[in-house]
């Protein structure tokens, strides 16, 4: 490797370049590759058709989580294709040898959930899944991003994809997050000022002291939203607050491989003279708790803040216009007291063991609003676990919610938990794009206090009023 | 010709059309047909950030087979919930078709799901124009044989201006030249694409089977690896 000084990025995709294609893109080599039932099983379809085989088998790890149900997951999935899409990922898997964690497996859950919590993401790999989300393991300090089927099918046939080298952005922020202000408000703040595509064709690492003293549950929310800045990908330099959180972990390295694992993690951080392509910084001050108006993550603002007018925003006048439409919303509007109907505490973004304290710290003593239907969706049978044992469910009981069982739901519904057509959805999850929760459903994105002030209230509220 | 009869007309022209797209591509051992030069009207559709939720709802991502995606290609936008066609959205306007598909800045955001792609190459389109393309979008585009073009804002204005006014403009895209014109006012402007990916879609052939041929090279790799 190079002497010359180096990023964190550098430093983990050179060591993973098999062969550099000239004019072209590198071939890189997948140490950990996720597979769910949606985007794999015309992969499979391909490596039959080609007649060939899945190469390293034991790097790759399947879980059901797109299109399972969230409640009586003991009976057979009703909907005749999604349960076609999980039987295919259980037999392609048993029949090339890969692990899978189906439905009622107890470490089955959402893949980026999952991953992290069982120790197979570790700092400095590659990882690669047929899902955008894939960022979130970058919280780890490896390269991770979602691919297409094509890819999966690559990844499948030959551990390695093909991709050009993006070019390195680093964002810093220095300061301490002010009362309520969560990991979460972080990206979407980030988003609002650079928009949805200010990051496309970068990497980004997530630098400075809100980074530093975020928890590993806080980075994997906010490398979790790098792609929706348009970035492939996220990462932060793993510390010790990444070695606490692997030690003892079921797959992670163990006794002399770990001591060694660690002396290796602690050489992946930005070298200090090392240049990236651009560099934005911000202060924690800056930072209030988000909350999103538009049909695109990038359109949120400070949840006192009202609607901005056309002319504020980057995006054309006529896209713009038509995203608030779609909402209800007209430009200077004021966010709170807007009307709720739906809550929905979950996702990849937002439903680990933090999320859900947090959710439950402000619901405490209060009640559920009458008119809010809310959907509490643990991201795995291990979270749910946890919620169980922390006393958790008995608050989120008491205040009038139920908990229900791990999946992807309603970030993308693509099973039943769909919010009806015209329907204001506060939601913890990533995305906010029309009929995203279902057609014709209004989605406001933001963090699991927001949520739960959205809950206890029944319309859009300062969380930080009640707290 | 009545606008009806037109529109019959049109839908059958697009089925063959995709149809003889899939004859093609199950005859030969490439994975799509070559691309060269594509001389075409195009469909423009003005509108920024459109995410591969649009052009294709998660609720339609649920089969197992790669075939059938472009009957749901805009879905909510192009119909309403009893499915009858919303007559506003251009893919429902029998005056515009053709095998270019003109985007909006930022096309193909959000989601990985190649079902995007594959919605819109099933529905005929072999090509999408835009000042800015999302990363996974251009990637998965390349790998199912559309060629994504990314042109300046201001030649992306002069495309839209052009084709919304007369729909008849034909639009000629040239892989080889890396140049896309609008002949009739002869506007034209050249395109990026790396010369490995240019190289796969002039001649059909997909990134699989390079790495098909370097197994052994990655073998070796794979046996140094810490992980």
């Amino acid at each position: 490797m190079s002497t010359s000084p180096s990023t964190l990025f550098d430093k983990v995709w050179d060591s993973h370049v098999v062969r550099k294609i000239e004019d072209g893109p590198d071939v890189l080599f997948i140490d950990r590759h996720f597979i769910h039932e949606v985007t794999s099983p015309v992969a499979f379809l391909g490596l039959k058709t080609r007649g060939i085989s899945v190469m390293y088998p034991n790097r790759t790890f399947a879980t059901a989580d797109h299109n399972t149900p969230t409640i009586n997951q003991h009976l057979p999935v009703q909907d005749p294709l999604s349960a076609n899409q999980l039987k295919a990922l259980e037999e392609n898997s048993a029949k090339y040898g890969i692990s899978h964690w189906g439905l009622n497996n107890p470490k089955n859950g959402i893949v980026h959930v999952v991953g992290p919590e069982n120790g197979i993401t570790l700092p400095g790999m590659t990882i690669v899944c047929g899902d955008s989300h894939t960022s979130t393991h970058g919280a780890f300090g490896a390269i991770a991003f979602g691919i297409g089927t094509s890819e999966v099918e690559m990844v499948l046939s030959s551990q390695c994809i093909m991709q050009p080298k993006p070019k390195k952005l680093r964002i810093t922020i220095n300061g301490k997050l002010g009362k309520g202000v969560t990991p979460k408000d972080v990206p979407l703040f980030i988003l609002s000022q650079i928009t949805a595509s200010g990051a496309t064709g970068y990497f980004i690492e997530f630098a400075g002291e809100v980074f530093e003293n975020m928890s590993m549950e806080g980075r994997m929310t906010v490398c979790n939203l790098s792609i929706e800045m348009g970035a492939r990908g996220g990462m932060v330099a793993p510390d010790e607050t990444t070695f606490a959180y692997l030690k003892g972990r079921e797959l992670a390295p163990k006794g002399e491989a770990w001591d060694k694992a660690v002396a290796y993690w602690k050489t992946l951080k930005t070298d200090e003279s090392a240049k990236f392509d651009l560099e934005l910084t911000y202060h924690a001050d800056e930072i209030e708790p988000q909350i999103t108006y538009g049909t695109n993550p990038g359109l949120g603002t400070g949840i006192t803040h009202h609607i901005p007018f056309a002319t504020e925003v980057k995006d054309g006048a006529a896209s713009y216009k038509k995203s608030l439409e779609y909402m209800g919303f007209h430009e200077d509007d004021q966010l709170i007291g807007k009307p709720v109907d739906y809550v929905f505490l979950g996702s990849c973004t937002n439903g680990r063991i933090e999320d859900f304290r947090a959710f439950a710290s402000l619901v405490k003593g209060r009640k559920k609003a009458d008119n809010i239907t809310a959907w509490l969706v643990p991201g795995s049978h291990i979270v749910e676990s946890q919620i169980k044992e922390e006393g958790i469910l008995d608050i989120l009981n008491a205040a009038g919610f139920q908990l229900r069982q791990p999946g992807c739901s309603a970030c993308l519904a693509m099973n039943d938990d769909k919010v009806p057509a015209g329907k204001y959805a506060v939601s913890t999850s990533n995305r906010n794009f029309e009929g995203r929760q279902g057609p014709g459903a209004r989605t406001l994105l933001a963090s699991p206090l927001v949520a739960a002030a959205a809950a206890v209230t029944g319309k859009v509220t300062d969380p930080r009023e009640l707290m | 010709m009545s606008l009806k009869l037109k529109e019959k007309n049109n839908i059958i022209k697009r089925k063959l059309l995709a149809f003889c797209f899939k004859l093609s591509a199950n005859n030969r051992k490439m994975a799509y047909d070559k691309f060269t030069i594509l001389k075409s009207t195009a469909v423009p559709l003005p509108i920024e950030n459109v995410d591969t939720d649009q052009i294709i709802p998660a609720r339609f991502l649920k089969a197992t087979e790669r075939k059938g995606f472009g009957d749901n290609l805009f879905r909510d936008w192009r119909y309403n919930s009893d499915d009858s066609p919303k007559q506003d959205f251009i893919l429902n306007n029998p005056i515009y078709a053709g095998k270019i598909l003109v985007g909006g800045k930022n096309f193909g955001s959000g989601s990985s799901r190649e079902h995007a792609a594959w919605a819109i190459y099933d529905y005929g389109f072999r090509c999408v124009v835009s000042s800015f393309f999302a990363d996974i979008f251009r990637n998965n585009s390349i790998n199912v044989g559309i060629l994504p073009v990314q042109v300046s804002p201001e030649f992306l204005d002069k495309i839209f201006n052009n084709v919304i006014g007369d729909p008849s403009t034909e639009l000629e895209v040239n892989l080889e030249e890396q140049t896309i014109t609008i002949v009739k006012t002869g506007d034209k402007e050249s395109f990026v694409i790396n010369g490995y990916k240019k190289h796969n879609l002039l001649n059909g052939f997909d990134d699989i089977d390079y790495l098909q041929a370097m197994k052994e090279e990655i073998g070796g790799f794979a046996a140094k690896s810490i992980y």
